[in-house]
C-alpha cells in the first residue's frame, strides 16, 4: 500500500491546532500523572486531510462500483435519504425531549410502523431492534414468551434449515432453545419428511429464510408452515431476503408468525462495515402483545383543529426493551423516505427487477459455472467456483481476480451446503450494461482459469494491497500498534 | 492421501482408530481439505468425562467455516491432544497422525459396527465430490 501511516508521516513539532491562552488560573497536575512524551503523531491539518482523503479513496463502495455481495442486498442508496435524515427536526431531536415537542418524529415512526405492517402482512410492528440479528433474537424471544404465556413449557426445539444464516443458530442458542438442523432436499427446499419427523409437542418453532440463501423460493412453503403450526409451533421468517418479495407477496399472508425487516438492506440505507442497521419486527395478531416497546400509538385522536397526538406505549406482555430509546432513528428516516419515494408500485418493481437482474446474470453464466440447484432463482443465486479440469482453482481465486476487473467479489464459501460457493446478488439498481460487464468478467476468468491459472492464484494484481494472508491473520491474533523508533 | 485401512469413519467425517479398548479420534483428510486452512481448535471434553456417541467433542474453525467434531463412540475420555490448540495446522498436514484430537475408552464396543470402513468411506467421499 502506498499510503504511510500517520505515525510514519509524523514530524516533530508540527501542529495543526493552537489552543487559546487559558482564561482560568493554571493549576499544577499531581506529580505522578505528569508525562514528558505522549507518543502521538505530529501533523498539520493539510497532512491529516490528505491522509484520510487518500484512505477513503482506497475504499471500495457501492457509490464507486458494482457490489454483488450475495445475501447483503448492496443496492444503491438514493441520496434523497441523506437529505431527509439531515433535516434539522430529525437530526437535532433529542430522545429525552418532551413528547409534545417531537410529534413530527413520532408521526414518521407511526407511519413507518403502519407501512411495514402493510408490506409484511402483519398485525403489529416494533421498530426497536437495531439490526437484523437483533431482530431475530427479538422474534425468537417473542416465540418463547408466547409458549410460556400458555404454560407450554415443554417446547425446546427450534428447527433450522442447513442453508440458514449463522445468526439463526446463534439466536436459537441465546434464547435457550435446542438447535435442530434440517437438511435441504435435491431441489433446494426444506426436506419436508425430516421436518415432519420433528413435529411434536416439544417443537417451539422453525426459523425460515424465504427465499433461502440459495436464492430459491421454497416450493413447499405452505406445507412447511402448516406442519409446524399443526404441531403447535410458530414460524419465524428471517426477512433477510425480503427484497425478492417486497410488494409482491406478504410473509404474513403465507402464514409466517413473526419476521424481522432489514431496513438497511431492503429499504436502502448505507450499510456494511457493521452498521448502522435497523431490524424492526412484525408479528401476527396472536403475538402483538409480546412486542418489545415502546411502540408509537395515537394517544389522542385528531380533531378538526388539531392533528393526532402521538405517544409511546408498552404492549401489555412485552418482552421488554431491546434497545435504548427508540430504535435506530436515522435509519428509520431513510427507510421512510425510500418507501415514500417509491410508493406501492415502485416497491413491487424493486422485487421484480431484483429477480429479473439475478436471472439475467444467471442465464449468462450458466453452463460456464456449475449451478448445483438448477432452478429459476429469486433475487440471488449460488454457483460453484470450481471446475473439474482445473482443480487448483478455488472460489477464493475467482473472487480475488474479480477485483482486478473492478468489481467487488460476490460472497464466497456461503451457504455451506454448496462446495466453493459464489453467491451473487446483483440487486435491482444495476443497469443491463453493468450486469453485462460483470458477466463478461466472470466468463473471462473462467477462460483464464484454463489458459493461465497462475494469474488467478496471484490475484488481485491491481488493488492497493495484494492478496492478504488470511491464515496468518486468523492464527496470529496479535494486533500491534507500531510507532517509529520503538 | 490414502485412507488408512485400519480406521473407521462417521458420515460426519470423524475417524476412529481402535487400540485395545481405547479409540483415538480425529477428522478425515477429506474433512480437513473441505475446511481448508484450520486456524483454531477447541476440545470441549476433558480427561475423565463420560461422553456419549454423537455429542460434540471439539470445535474446529478454518478460514472458511466452523465445524463441530462429533464423538463417534461412547465412553470415558482418557487423553486429549494438548498440543493441537497451539498448532491447529497439524490437522491439515497430518490428519490421521499428529492431528488426532482425543482418546476414548469404549463403553460399548458394539457401536463401532455402526461406522464405515475405509473403503466405504472413500466411496462416500467420491460421491460427495460431484
Amino acid at each position: 500500500m502506498t499510503e504511510p501511516t500517520v505515525f510514519e508521516m509524523s514530524s516533530p513539532g508540527r501542529c495543526g491546532f493552537k489552543f487559546p491562552a487559558p482564561d482560568v488560573p493554571a493549576a499544577p497536575l499531581p506529580q505522578g500523572f505528569v508525562r514528558q512524551s505522549l507518543n502521538l503523531p505530529e501533523l498539520s491539518e493539510v497532512d491529516v486531510i490528505r491522509h484520510f482523503t487518500h484512505l477513503s479513496q482506497l475504499n471500495y463502495s457501492i457509490d464507486g462500483g458494482f457490489y454483488p455481495l450475495g445475501s447483503c442486498t448492496m443496492k444503491y442508496n438514493p441520496k434523497v435519504n441523506e437529505e431527509t435524515a439531515r433535516l434539522p427536526g430529525f437530526a437535532h431531536a433529542h430522545p429525552l425531549q418532551p413528547i409534545e415537542t417531537v410529534q413530527g418524529c413520532l408521526a414518521l415512526m407511526f407511519e413507518l410502523q403502519e407501512w411495514l405492517k402493510e408490506i409484511g402482512g402483519f398485525a403489529g410492528v416494533s421498530l426497536q431492534p437495531s439490526a437484523g440479528a437483533q431482530g431475530e433474537l427479538t422474534g425468537v424471544l417473542i416465540i418463547r414468551a408466547y409458549h410460556r404465556s400458555r404454560g407450554d413449557t415443554r417446547r425446546n426445539k427450534m428447527l433450522l434449515p442447513d442453508s440458514a444464516h449463522g445468526t439463526n443458530p446463534a439466536t436459537t442458542a441465546m434464547a435457550g432453545f435446542e438447535v435442530i438442523p434440517l437438511p435441504t432436499d435435491a431441489r433446494g427446499n426444506v426436506d419436508l419428511q425430516v421436518l415432519l419427523s420433528h413435529c411434536d409437542d416439544t417443537l417451539a418453532g422453525l426459523m425460515l429464510t424465504n427465499p433461502n440463501t440459495l436464492g430459491l423460493f421454497d416450493e413447499n412453503l405452505l406445507e412447511v408452515v402448516e406442519a409446524v403450526h399443526k404441531a403447535g409451533g410458530l414460524v419465524y421468517g428471517d426477512g433477510a431476503n425480503l427484497n425478492a418479495l417486497v410488494g409482491v407477496a406478504r410473509p404474513g399472508d403465507l402464514g409466517i408468525d413473526v419476521m424481522h425487516y432489514n431496513l438497511h438492506k431492503t429499504f436502502s440505507t448505507p450499510h456494511g462495515g457493521g452498521g448502522p442497521g435497523s431490524g424492526p419486527v412484525g408479528v401476527a395478531e396472536h403475538l402483538v402483545d409480546f412486542l418489545p416497546g415502546p411502540l408509537v400509538k395515537i394517544v389522542e385522536e385528531a380533531t378538526e383543529e388539531m392533528p393526532p397526538l402521538y405517544g409511546l406505549v408498552m404492549p401489555p406482555y412485552t418482552i421488554g426493551r431491546v434497545k435504548s430509546f427508540y430504535g435506530q432513528f436515522g435509519v428509520l428516516v431513510r427507510a421512510y423516505t425510500y418507501i415514500n419515494m417509491l410508493g406501492p408500485d415502485g416497491l413491487r418493481k424493486v422485487a421484480e427487477y431484483a429477480v429479473l437482474n439475478a436471472n439475467y446474470l444467471l442465464s449468462k453464466l450458466k453452463g460456464k459455472y456449475s449451478l448445483p440447484y438448477d432452478r429459476v432463482c429469486m433475487h440471488e443465486f449460488v454457483l460453484e467456483g470450481k471446475w473439474d479440469d482445473c482443480p487448483e482453482i478455488h472460489a477464493l481465486d475467482i473472487a480475488k481476480r474479480l477485483m482486478d476487473y473492478g468489481f467487488h467479489p460476490p460472497t464466497n464459501y456461503f451457504p455451506l451446503i454448496v462446495h466453493e460457493a459464489l453467491m451473487i446478488e446483483p440487486t435491482e439498481t444495476e443497469s443491463k450494461q453493468t450486469l453485462d460487464a460483470f458477466a463478461d468478467a466472470l466468463l473471462k476468468i473462467a477462460e483464464e482459469a484454463r489458459a493461465n491459472p497462475q494469474v488467478l492464484k496471484d490475484a488481485p494484481h491491481s488493488t492497493p494491497v495484494r492478496r492478504l494472508d488470511e491464515v496468518k491473520a486468523a492464527r496470529d491474533l496479535v494486533l500491534c500498534c507500531w510507532t517509529p523508533g520503538q | 492421501m490414502t485412507t488408512p485401512a485400519n480406521l473407521k469413519f462417521m458420515t460426519s467425517d470423524e475417524w476412529v482408530k481402535l487400540e485395545g479398548n481405547v479409540a483415538t479420534v480425529g477428522i478425515s483428510d477429506y474433512a480437513q481439505n473441505q475446511l481448508s486452512d484450520i486456524v483454531f481448535v477447541e476440545i470441549t471434553v476433558a480427561v475423565g468425562d463420560q461422553v456419549k456417541k454423537n455429542a460434540v467433542g471439539a470445535t474446529i474453525e478454518s478460514v472458511k467455516a466452523a465445524a463441530d467434531v462429533n464423538i463417534p463412540v461412547s465412553g470415558k475420555v482418557v487423553e486429549i491432544n494438548e498440543a493441537i490448540s497451539q498448532s491447529p495446522e497439524v490437522i491439515n498436514s497430518d490428519p490421521y497422525g499428529a492431528g488426532w484430537l482425543f482418546k476414548i475408552e469404549l463403553a460399548n464396543p458394539g457401536e463401532l459396527d455402526t461406522l464405515m470402513d475405509a473403503a466405504a468411506y472413500d466411496q462416500y467421499c467420491a460421491e460427495r465430490s460431484h
